[in-house]
């Protein structure tokens, strides 16, 4: 059978500026930069075109291939930049590709982002008329399947009230509930499920496994190596826009790890992003002695030092921690809100803020580790607020119980055996 | 499976499948000038009656500086409808050409994140203009009763005109839409064109005051061609078509919808990248 998807040879080359920091040219530039030349021209007609020092070409996507059979779910993996979103953007025909081609069957709907195109003045039967219109779908389309929408979203008494008036997780709801209901032949997704309470993710991962049991195409951008495991048959990992790995999801996810693992260290700085409301700068494991480590053993504690740096208040932040073993299995998972009544990352200060959070003895079996952190809230755009991913990774030994190295388990802690007297 | 359609995306190939899409997201057009209704009277008191007043008043105000004050000539029609006359495609082309401009700026959102045919925006813009249009000609039929004007069979071409509104709109829309995608500068330049066309167009007077010699350099502007066809299609009897001006202004609309519907499909694939 041929497949649903063929890529061939495809590349996308994107220019960069350097020096401007505008996102668009001024119209005066262009004409300034036109005389210049024009003039150079004319006074060194021999000389060769000299290249634009401000301009470089950066390839995000290299001669990448691969083919995709009916009815996959397929996910793609990789490090921020690895040229993901550009592959997903080509697929979904937003861009096009600089070379190469991709053989596409049948319907392609695409969900990039939750709630493209929703007005905040309109109500949300309002909306989902004009989004469902956006991602493709015919009025009628939409009719028959307004009802499963609603009742999807949970909305029904807040139908007729302008989306500006919803609260977040509402909103979040209903947007992805018009996307779920498309019915192309191949869907594209990305990143869209970090958004929302775990309860609403659980009812997304359900529906789109149920869309890849119909027999339609699934092709799903994360992090979350968790989702993917769960929701994907096959797995291709991008690295710096080429190819590194294509398979069964388990063994690719295990590569990709284990990669990630060996470039890992105990600590990971982030260069300034004037973009990002709230960033992370820096984030650094400590032993007791508070000195950078990779290396931990089970007997002693890891602390886990974050520099988050503020730029504009945000109410609702909150911190996001998890912990994976290399084969995509999560250990731990943490939010700043949970452990304590006050959530400390609440309307930070503007500034650089320190945190610490402790992983404490006896806890984590020995192995090797890696380290996701995220931050979101519900007042930021689509929720995220600064998402570094993987960021660092450790090894456990224990050194000091019977066992040792050669006890199975996710965990560490000695279990105290008492005889109880009869 | 064999009956389905493939898409094949590979560079320069947007063309093939483009008009086709176009057609297939035919309600989009539709959908996005809705919104762009109901969100533009959406808490306001007296909601639609904004697209009747600001002409009414307009038209008041033209009346009493060229008529009263200035002492213009009316072709022997009652003024205020020598100037609604005009008034009614200049709004249309000034609101649609503005409108169309900024169409793609303001929802740079969708096209970094969702794939349909970009001429889908521009054109939503023109035709959230076209309703403006047809609810303020109740103000015409208005002042038709109030004045006892008849027009003539001549009123049975005015869907033509309209016609040619719309293209000279989508023109000049189209080319501005697609710089400003490039090029902010037209951010500027778009409300400049809007209120210099007003005092170039012949919209508080009738172009038969400006002397024979000039007229035909007067028609270079479209708008001009566009308005004496207006109100000779509805004032009937007195105001003569200058032929030679109106095929000229006619021939400039044309050029301008042809090259920038090809403008626009040229520039369009980079839209995301550069947007």
């Amino acid at each position: 059978m041929s497949p649903v998807i063929a890529v061939e040879n495809l590349s996308k080359k994107y220019i960069i500026g350097h020096q401007k920091r505008e996102r668009y040219t001024a119209l005066r530039d262009v004409l300034a930069n036109g005389a210049k030349r024009f003039v150079n021209k004319l006074t060194h007609p021999f000389a060769a075109q000299e290249n634009d020092p401000t301009h470089e070409e950066f390839w995000a996507l290299k001669n990448i291939s691969f083919d995709i059979q009916k009815g996959d779910r397929v996910g793609i993996i990789g490090r921020n930049g690895a040229g993901k979103s550009t592959l997903l953007k080509i697929l979904s025909r937003i861009t096009e590709p600089t070379t190469g081609k991709v053989k596409i069957k049948g319907r392609v709907a695409s969900l990039l982002e939750v709630g493209t195109g929703f007005h905040p003045e309109l109500t949300g039967r309002e909306n989902i008329f004009l989004n469902g219109a956006i991602l493709g779908m015919s009025k009628a389309e939409i009719k028959k399947t307004f009802d499963e929408i609603v009742a999807f979203a949970e909305v029904e008494k807040f139908l007729d009230t302008p989306v500006k008036r919803y609260s977040s997780g509402m909103y979040v709801r209903l947007a992805f509930a018009v996307a779920a209901h498309l019915e192309p032949e191949v869907l594209i997704v990305d990143e869209v499920l970090a958004v929302g309470d775990a309860q609403f993710q659980k009812k997304c991962l359900g529906k789109m496994e149920e869309a890849g049991k119909d027999g339609r195409t699934i092709l799903f951008v994360s992090h979350n190596m968790g989702i993917i495991s769960q929701l994907c048959s096959t797995c291709v990992w991008l690295d710096k826009g080429e190819i590194r790995d294509v398979g069964q999801t388990g063994s690719v996810i295990n590569t990709y790890m284990l990669n990630g693992i060996s470039e890992l260290t105990g600590e990971m700085a982030f260069p300034d992003d004037s973009g990002k409301m709230v960033q992370l700068k820096k984030i650094s494991l400590l032993d007791r002695e508070g000195n950078v480590a990779q290396k931990f053993d089970c007997d002693n504690p890891i602390n886990i030092k974050f520099d988050i740096q503020v730029r504009k208040q945000l109410p609702g932040l909150y911190g996001y921690l998890a912990i994976y073993k290399p084969d995509g299995t999560q250990v731990l998972e943490s939010d700043s809100f949970d452990a304590a009544t006050v959530n400390s990352l609440d309307n930070l200060p503007i500034g650089m803020n320190t945190f610490n959070v402790t992983v404490p003895p006896r806890t984590l079996g020995h192995g090797d580790y890696m380290i996701h952190f995220s931050m979101a809230s519900p007042s930021a755009d689509n929720f995220s607020v600064d998402v570094p991913g993987i960021v660092c990774g450790f090894s456990l030994d224990d050194f000091t119980s019977k066992r040792g190295n050669r006890r199975n388990g996710l965990f560490s802690t000695l279990l105290p055996w008492s005889k109880l007297e009869s | 499976m064999d009956n389905q359609s493939v898409l094949v995306i590979e560079a320069g190939r947007a063309e093939r499948h483009y008009w086709k899409d176009l057609w297939r997201y035919r309600e989009l057009f539709y959908f996005l000038a809705w919104r762009d209704i109901l969100v533009r009277y959406k808490q306001t008191v007296i909601g639609l009656a904004w697209a009747l007043i600001r002409p009414f008043l307009t038209m008041v105000v033209f009346v009493v500086v060229f008529s009263k004050l200035a002492k213009l000539p009316s072709e022997g029609v009652p003024y205020p409808i020598l100037v609604f006359a005009a008034l009614l495609p200049w709004q249309f082309f000034s609101s649609a050409f503005s409108g169309a401009g900024d169409s793609l700026i303001s929802n740079a959102g969708m096209i970094s994140k969702v794939y349909f045919p970009r001429l889908v925006i521009p054109t939503s813009a023109v035709i959230v203009s076209f309703v403006d249009f047809l609810i303020s000609g109740i103000i015409l039929v208005g002042l038709m009763l109030w004045y006892g004007f008849a027009p003539d069979w001549r009123i049975v071409t005015l869907p033509l005109f309209i016609f040619i509104t719309f293209a000279a709109a989508m023109g000049a829309g189209l080319w501005t839409a697609a710089l400003n995608v490039k090029y902010r500068d037209f951010r500027y330049i778009i409300p400049f064109v809007v209120q210099f066309g007003l005092y170039v167009s012949p919209v508080g007077f009738s172009s038969a005051i400006v002397p024979e010699q000039w007229r035909l350099l007067y028609s270079i502007n479209p708008m001009v061609g566009v308005i004496d066809g207006f109100r000779w299609a509805i004032l009937g009897g007195n105001p003569q078509l200058y032929w030679p001006g109106f095929l000229l202004s006619l021939f400039l609309v044309l050029v301008m919808l042809v090259t920038g519907i090809v403008y626009f499909r040229k520039t369009e694939k980079t839209f995301a990248d550069v947007i």
